[in-house]
């Protein structure tokens, strides 16, 4: 009895060791012909994301704490961390990847339907692991082709007298030294690039909805919203901060 | 045999007769000094084991505690009764402390105790470098646990990825204090392990071949050769990890031309055998209750012993398991998936092994048994969601999610926990003298079992709907509030079940000893002395004819004697046969692994702070080791007289 049992549990266990060969096998059978090429750095806590390095047709741009896929497209993500290990973890997308320093790895997957994705990191990175969540937008060829090509063009000029005001503002402060806005005098690289900010769905890594509320709360206290982030509080009185406000949101 | 009476030989009382005055003497010789100078001097393998399992006991309550304030914190959403550094905390103390100061050296200290009864002998072996070891072990968990009460505990996890923990990110002496900490339990275990190796292989009672040997010595055994393979990894690890955090070396460093994936192969190729450290063990607790409540020695087992032995190896097969989500090759990975599965052939024949016993048998449901039969249910579930781990597709998903979490508290609890109180129950009245009250242990036992369900089983289903692990808190809307909030029922009914198992200890110390010397009606060599033992054990050391000595006729005539009742002589056999061998003189007392233990202390802590302690921090150890080793005259004269009289 207790062999039969014995042999009857190993056989069970080579069928499940096949099973699982073959599911690998077929998840790694993508095409990598025609696949758009992302590259997403991972940082304590926020993900860097950088678009059309590899020569494809999209046009070349770096944003962060977003990604946007084509449907039906393979996507091939290059992962690096730059600081600790992070893992990139969208998961009604794929399973996890590593994002190890110093052996930067790729994660191929596709969208087969449009819609938005929450993607978070895995692994445990530190303060604010809880806080590290990034929206994946899966949207029509179209679509992202236009998305694309508004995320590659510069900042929109602040046109009114407050969006001036929040401009000269920001680049007076110690935003400008962390953060950039293409197309003006901010080129920090140490936070997220905030060229399009405005256009963006979630504040701080994914952790609240971009609205106007949020991100005065987030520009003014930022530990209130994520406690241990790496982004310091600001001092703006209620004037200077609405026109902050005022001036990231029409960097849409 | 040798006939009753009192045997003299020049100036030595011999044993093996039953006279009171013999037994007066071994009881003198084999005690521990009076006083407190005389408790620090203590090397009685029973005083060693009891306050190691003691201290190990209240590592796991606070470490217990520390798991109730995470699930306050996980209670419900956004919540923000901790910070997250705070949190951090807690989940590090909390997996650290159970870990390397709960379920490795809770199962040495058992084995410490029961395994000289078990194999019929006064001792175990190096019995003052067993009071070093203790003393080692004390003081890395003092360390851990002062450095968590002033607020610099580790908030790395508790295997404390680099660079994570590397000198960048983790500024502060966190990190430092727990990877000294590692420094301290492994040098005690691997001593321990050393101890327990030699007791095992060279102070068997005669007669007691390897095939005679009862089934927990040789989890035990097999567990402490695991032991001396696995900890040194992790010492090299968290050695380098010292180095590059004090000094400067560049081992994780991959600007430098080190490696951060060296660590975590390191860490792996420890921590994966650390699980078959907490498992094995307990296999051998299961074993001793089944045969006693059935009433039969266990089924198959030459296939028991051989699972054990294969179980020990392929547990060093398995470590890259924990790292599918790294970039390291697709056909590597698919070994170890395979490798992964194998271990579970191992562990089915001994469960089915374990079910023809209880088949065959005539079960008497007590208190232990309840607790092993807790474990069929618990660990087979654990052991089914460890095969889905296994795969790699299906790990990428779950991996570092609370599916994770719940299967490794279905593998540690149901395999470690659920048995160790099983054992404390079954093995209680040898232990103190007393008997634990079994209605309270039933409460005990029911309170555990559905609490632990009710805590874990749900977590399955939070790792499936993708929470993470080691998150301090959750946004609201993900559909994970319910399903936490009653995770955190769980945890707290676990609280109440031990607070039970406290009471019902507290309550048998209020009783004078009573205990009989075999209270179950159990076949093995601990049950066939007084409760709680003497201090040198064995009045007459027993002969071993079968695996079940005690539920032999006549055990108490097959005795040997001729050993030295004065002085602490101790009977050496051979590893395979027990065929005797030597007489061997074992050290007295001795303060001095107390302070040989407090130097190494000071060493190690000091080397947190400065490099040279380790230069300077060597003169004390040296010269305390020194005098523990050095020749006492009066011990000398003995050995010569016994040496000449034999």
């Amino acid at each position: 009895m207790v062999g039969a049992a014995s042999v009857l549990s190993v056989l069970l266990l080579v069928g499940l060791v096949a099973a699982d060969v073959l599911t690998d096998h077929a998840l790694s059978g993508l095409p990598a012909a025609d696949a758009l090429h992302v590259k997403v750095v991972g940082r304590q806590w926020w993900w860097e994301v950088h678009y059309g390095q590899n020569g494809n047709d999209a046009p070349t741009f770096t944003t962060a704490n977003e990604l946007h896929v084509p449907v039906g497209r393979v996507v091939i993500v290059e992962l690096e961390a730059a600081d600790v290990i992070h893992t990139f973890w969208v998961p009604n997308l794929h399973g996890k990847k590593d994002m190890i320093p110093g052996r930067p790895a790729t994660i191929v997957f596709r969208a087969d339907r449009p819609g938005a994705f929450r993607g978070q990191c895995a692994e445990f990175c530190g303060a604010e692991h809880a806080l590290m969540a990034f929206p994946v937008v899966a949207e029509s060829r179209a679509d992202f082709q236009q998305w694309a090509l508004r995320q590659s063009a510069s900042a929109v000029p602040a046109g009114d007298e407050i969006t001036r005001r929040g401009q000269a503002l920001f680049q007076e402060n110690d935003c400008a030294k962390c953060h950039t806005v293409r197309g003006t005098d901010a080129t920090g690289t140490i936070g997220p690039d905030l060229t399009h900010l405005g256009s963006r769905q979630s504040l701080a890594a994914g952790t609240v909805a971009n609205d106007h509320a949020n991100l005065a709360k987030w520009i003014a206290a930022p530990g209130s919203i994520k406690p241990g982030t790496t982004m310091p509080a600001t001092a703006f009185n209620d004037e200077e901060l609405r026109s902050v406000v005022a001036y990231l949101e029409s960097l849409r | 045999m040798m006939p009753d009476g009192v045997h003299r030989h020049g100036d030595h009382l011999l044993d093996g007769g039953l006279d009171q005055a013999v037994v007066n003497a071994l009881a003198r010789t084999w005690s521990d000094p009076p006083s407190w100078t005389g408790a620090l001097s203590a090397i009685n393998h029973k005083t060693v084991s009891r306050r190691f399992m003691v201290t190990t006991f209240v590592f796991f309550l606070l470490a217990g505690l520390f798991a109730l304030a995470i699930r306050l914190q996980l209670a419900r959403p956004d919540n923000h009764l901790f910070d997250p550094d705070l949190y951090n905390q807690l989940f590090t103390m909390h997996g650290t402390a159970m870990m390397f100061l709960f379920a490795v050296p809770v199962m040495q200290a058992v084995a410490l105790y029961l395994v000289p009864l078990m194999i019929g002998t006064r001792s175990v072996a190096f019995p003052r470098m067993n009071a070093y070891a203790y003393w080692v072990f004390l003081f890395g968990g003092l360390l851990l646990f002062g450095a968590f009460a002033v607020g610099s505990g580790p908030n790395t996890g508790w295997f404390s990825y680099v660079p994570l923990s590397g000198p960048d990110y983790s500024p502060g002496k966190g990190v430092d204090i727990w990877a000294q900490m590692i420094t301290f339990t492994e040098l005690s275990s691997l001593l321990v392990a050393i101890v327990l190796i030699t007791t095992i292989l060279k102070m068997r009672a005669p007669g007691m071949t390897l095939s005679r040997m009862p089934l927990f010595v040789w989890a035990t055994l097999v567990t402490q050769f695991m032991v001396l393979f696995a900890m040194p990894a992790v010492m090299f690890g968290s050695t380098a990890l010292i180095l590059d955090r004090l000094v400067g070396t560049h081992f994780y460093n991959p600007a430098n031309g080190g490696d951060v994936l060296l660590w975590q192969h390191v860490f792996w190729f420890f921590g994966h055998p650390e699980v078959y450290l907490i498992f094995i063990p307990p296999l051998g607790f299961i074993s001793s209750i089944i045969a006693t409540f059935t009433g039969r020695p266990i089924f198959g087992y030459p296939a028991m012993v051989m699972a054990l032995i294969v179980t020990a190896f392929l547990a060093f097969g398995l470590w890259v398991h924990h790292m599918f989500a790294t970039n390291i090759p697709e056909l590597g990975k698919s070994f170890f998936t395979a490798a992964s599965l194998m271990i579970a052939i191992p562990s089915g024949i001994q469960i089915f092994c374990w079910l023809a016993t209880l088949c065959t048998g005539r079960i008497v449901l007590r208190t232990p048994m309840y607790f092993v039969l807790a474990f069929f249910f618990i660990l087979v579930l654990g052991g089914l969601t460890g095969v889905m781990l296994g795969s790699v597709s299906l790990d990428l998903q779950v991996h570092d999610t609370y599916f994770v979490v719940a299967h490794l508290h279905y593998v540690l609890l149901g395999g470690a926990v659920f048995p160790l109180f099983g054992a404390f129950f079954f093995w209680f009245p040898k232990f103190t003298g007393r008997m634990l009250n079994e209605r309270l242990g039933l409460w005990q036992f029911w309170l555990f079992f559905v609490g632990f369900n009710v805590a874990f089983f749900p977590m399955h289903w939070l790792g499936l709907h993708g929470m993470p692990r080691r998150v301090w808190t959750y946004p609201a809307g993900m559909g994970w509030e319910t399903m936490n909030f009653v995770a955190t029922i769980g945890a707290f009914t676990i609280g109440l079940s031990v607070l039970l198992f406290l009471i019902n200890v507290v309550l048998a110390y209020r009783h004078l000893p009573g205990a009989p010397s075999d209270p179950w009606n159990a076949d093995g060599l601990e049950w066939t002395i007084p409760s709680p033992p003497p201090p040198h054990n064995f009045d007459r050391l027993p002969v071993v004819r079968s695996r079940s000595p005690a539920w032999e006729e006549n055990t108490s005539a097959t005795a040997i004697g001729g050993l030295a009742a004065d002085a602490r002589e101790v009977l050496i056999t051979s590893a395979v046969e027990a065929k005797p061998d030597l007489r061997v003189l074992f050290p007295t007392s001795s303060i001095w692994p107390f302070i040989s233990a407090v130097a190494t202390t000071v060493l190690f802590i000091g080397s947190i702070y400065t490099p040279w302690a380790v230069v300077w921090g060597s003169i004390p150890v040296s010269i305390a080791v020194a005098v523990w080793f050095w020749p006492d005259k009066n011990d000398t004269q003995t050995a010569l007289s016994l040496e000449r009289h034999p």
